[in-house]
């Protein structure tokens, strides 16, 4: 089994490098495709008026006129020896952005993605149970609406109902005023950012548990249990629940993607000082260096995502074979 | 890391809401500032705060509240030599950079160096185009070659000073100290997280007096709506606001709305190259059909200036009160006549079968300029054109420069040369970038321009913007529109704030808060 994993783990990391190189290349055609011009978006105002001169020395020193090939394999001979390069945006090296605001986002994410999983967990074994009652009802009804709202706008009405109408709550950033960062502070601060990005993304594992179940209940061996008289609670949470969480690890894996979406527009909303922010900063700049950088991360969180829960599958139940 | 950790436990011990603790109430020694706008770095060299006011740096010379120089690190105002072409500074003796090392004359000379060095990618180096060389005569004095005799050269001299000891060894490019400066300035950087916010501790041993501010804090929020909400909430204590948003403040007591004057226009560049456009009767008429004081009272909630040229009428020195445009339909109907676009029976105006037409173009994502754009539009199509407007990005408003009029944006108060001379020479028109837009072409306007950017003589210069202005108002190369204020919600606990007139950038620098340095808590 070990030896299996291990095969399978390599080769899928053997896979990862053209992925990787694929995605990288198409985000730098991509961007340089883009209306938005780097130089100009470094000037901002100050670009009315620059001397014609200084703009092509700047253009000259950045390369930017180079052809995408040219700049992609500047870029790629550099990262694989583990310089990123210089983020022209923001004027620090590539890996300063991203070692500032990854733990951030990370924060967010983690918390976020563990209170999606136990509301989805929680909520959806409580409909499936309670199958066809009002609160199976209220909580199926809630996730459509839910998973139809979009995260910002979610987003801008929890700001306006406790940071502004109830002013229970701090409305961005992570800490208030001069202080500095404490864990009090940024925990009352990441209440609405978090609540928020497990509430959008809750309903997909909600309706996913609850299909499920109800899926299991059918079955044979749940039928048997219930055949033999044992008590209703553990018959669902022993034998049901246990069967129907296998494809629940594919699911979070295929989530990943929309999970970095979704905190994307949180750390909009709600200032949060993370890496999503940057990414979108880095796209409008045409900021290839700190693109790259990102777009291979986010990549690479995505397939290795994707790994451990084809691992963890394996693990759980023996049926699945893993070269497959 | 680790305080990531630590604070994910916190979350899992957390169950309960508490309110936030509204810290801007606080001691009047520290303040919380709402910026609309971050710096990309902290850099004079680069491109943060060249025209002073920035905090963290002193300049060669300052503004006071009229806008005249004062001297700062130099110990009297720059001067230049009889042909103009070599200016003199001396340094004020015994001032420290904030890490305890004394500011010298090789620090000048690294600073200014650097801006021009071809490698380093300064946003500001057109700025110093006159300059071919800077030396450090002894240790306190620095001299500025130019190879051409610049008037409003000892305006440029505001730029920050940073310590060349700090740069030894680093690209200045992606240097450490882009975002944690040492400067000779009243405050030093506490922290600075991106995205987020800027702490800012007085300079206990600033030369020019410790602050009475110790804290300042600066928090980055770019959208209108969420820093007023946050204003709302008390998070912070002084803020600038769009001039609708900032009038809930005008009757609580507690609050000052401030109104502040900017040398910030907004106008409509009409290409001088358009068939249409390329008569100086139909650009002239095109100005007085504009109701300017109707878009300052509708779309400006009253806040703004109407703009005939680019010299803001703050400029006080340079601003010729007559050259303006009155808002005169029937002239501007009189004028169209004579250059023989006559209306036809549907009221729209056009000469041997070419239809009079001007689309107007401006950038999408910002909403002053979309509507200064179909004010204007309006305007122009009550006058029996055709104009219509499109939403587009700035590369392509560039792009159509020659057969499309567009709403621009920019201006500085300090000086007329800066304003309007790469915008409106003929050496520009048809060169790359955002110069000369328009392909405005005026021998007269060129000659005055010439003369007021190389004559030493105030009283010459002066009758050299006169001409210019008068020139241009009666061969008009842009509808410039209006002069924006910016507006300020402020509370109302310092004493020391003085209106200064304001250039376009007024995020952290310039502002309200130009000389915070200087204010002092109330009683």
């Amino acid at each position: 089994m070990i030896r299996a994993i291990g095969r399978v783990t390599l080769r899928r990391l053997a896979f990862a490098v053209p992925v990787l190189l694929v995605v990288s290349f198409a985000l730098f055609a991509l961007a340089k495709a883009s209306p938005f011009d780097p130089v100009e978006r470094y000037f901002g105002v100050r670009i009315i008026g620059a001397s014609p001169e200084r703009v092509a020395q700047l253009r000259a020193n950045w390369g930017v006129d180079e052809p995408v090939v040219a700049q992609y394999w500047a870029w790629l001979r550099h990262a694989v020896t583990g310089d990123l390069g210089d983020s022209l945006s923001l004027q620090q090296p590539v890996s300063a952005v991203i070692g500032d605001r990854l733990g951030w986002t990370v924060l967010l994410v983690f918390v976020g993605f563990t209170l999606a999983l136990v509301l989805g967990l929680v909520l959806g074994t409580l409909a499936a149970w309670r199958h066809g009652s009002w609160p199976d009802r209220l909580i199926t009804g809630s996730c459509y609406a839910l998973e139809a709202a979009p995260v910002f706008w979610l987003g801008l009405a929890v700001l306006y109902v406790f940071a502004l109408q109830l002013r229970w709550l701090p409305g961005g950033g992570v800490t208030t005023g001069a202080e500095p960062v404490s864990v009090g502070g940024v925990a009352v601060h990441m209440v609405l950012p978090v609540a928020v990005l497990a509430i959008s993304q809750a309903p997909w594992f909600v309706l996913f548990v609850r299909q499920n179940l109800l899926e299991s209940f059918t079955q044979d061996h749940v039928i048997g249990a219930r055949a033999r008289g044992l008590p209703d609670r553990l018959v669902v949470s022993g034998h049901a629940l246990r069967t129907s969480l296998l494809p629940f690890l594919t699911l979070l894996g295929a989530r990943l993607p929309e999970l970095i979406t979704g905190a994307l527009l949180v750390e909009t909303v709600f200032s949060w000082p993370g890496i999503a922010r940057a990414t979108v900063e880095a796209a409008l700049n045409v900021d290839f260096a700190l693109l790259g950088a990102l777009t291979v991360l986010a990549t690479g969180v995505v397939l290795l995502g994707n790994l451990l829960a084809d691992v963890l599958y394996a693990l759980a139940d023996p049926r699945v074979a893993l070269d497959g | 890391m680790r305080r990531t950790v630590c604070a994910l436990l916190a979350v899992a011990l957390l169950a309960s809401c508490s309110s936030p603790d509204g810290a801007a109430t606080g001691s009047a020694t520290s303040i919380v500032i709402g910026a609309g706008s971050e710096p990309e770095n902290l850099n004079p060299v680069l491109g943060y705060a060249p025209d002073g006011a920035a905090k963290i740096f002193d300049g060669l010379v300052s503004r006071d509240a009229s806008l005249a120089l004062v001297p700062a690190l130099a110990a009297e105002l720059p001067t230049a030599s009889a042909d103009g072409l070599t200016w003199t500074a001396k340094l004020r003796k015994d001032v420290m950079f904030s890490d305890g090392t004394p500011v010298t004359a090789q620090d000048v000379v690294f600073t200014y160096k650097s801006v021009l060095d071809k490698k380093v990618n300064s946003t500001i180096a057109s700025r110093f185009d006159a300059v071919s060389d800077v030396v450090a005569v002894d240790q306190q004095t620095v001299e500025f070659k130019l190879s051409y005799p610049y008037a409003p050269f000892a305006q440029q001299l505001a730029l920050g000073i940073v310590p060349a000891a700090k740069f030894s060894g680093t690209d200045v490019n992606s240097a450490p100290f882009n975002t944690a400066p040492v400067g000779t300035g009243p405050y030093t950087v506490e922290s600075w997280r991106k995205g987020d916010r800027m702490v800012l501790k007085a300079n206990e041993k600033y030369w020019g007096g410790a602050p009475a501010i110790k804290t300042v804090t600066v928090v980055f929020v770019p959208d209108d709506n969420a820093r007023a909400t946050r204003m709302a909430a008390g998070e912070f204590d002084g803020t600038v606001l769009p001039p609708k948003l900032a009038q809930t403040y005008r009757d609580r007591s507690g609050y000052r709305v401030v109104q502040n004057p900017s040398a910030d226009y907004r106008g409509l560049g009409i290409p001088s190259e358009l068939p249409f456009t390329s008569s100086a009767r139909v650009r002239r008429a095109i100005n007085l059909g504009i109701n300017r004081q109707a878009m300052i009272d509708a779309v400006l909630a009253g806040s703004g200036k109407p703009a005939a040229t680019p010299v803001s009428p703050h400029l006080k020195d340079w601003y010729a009160a007559e050259a303006t445009f009155a808002y005169d339909v029937s002239e501007a109907e009189k004028l169209l006549d004579e250059a023989g676009w006559r209306q036809g029976a549907d009221g729209k105006r056009a000469k041997d079968g070419q239809p009079a037409r001007l689309p107007v173009l401006y950038p999408a994502p910002d909403v002053l300029r979309k509507e200064l754009a179909l004010a204007a539009a309006s305007d122009i199509a009550k006058l029996g054109i055709d104009a219509p407007v499109e939403a587009t990005t700035f590369e392509l408003m560039l792009q159509r420069q020659k057969e499309a009029a567009a709403i621009w944006g920019g201006g500085d108060p300090y000086d007329p040369d800066t304003a309007a001379y790469t915008l409106l020479h003929s050496r520009y028109a048809g060169q790359p970038g955002y110069v000369n837009m328009t392909h405005y072409r005026n021998s007269t306007v060129d000659t005055a321009l010439d003369t007021g950017r190389r004559s030493l003589d105030p009283a010459a210069r002066k009758q050299a913007y006169a001409d210019f202005q008068k020139a241009y108002v009666a061969d008009p190369g842009w509808a410039f529109l209006v002069f924006l204020d910016h507006t300020y919600v402020l509370r109302d606990k310092w004493n020391g704030q003085q209106t200064q007139v304001e250039p376009h950038d007024h995020g952290l620098v310039h502002a309200v808060w130009w000389n915070l340095e200087r204010w002092t808590p109330k009683q």
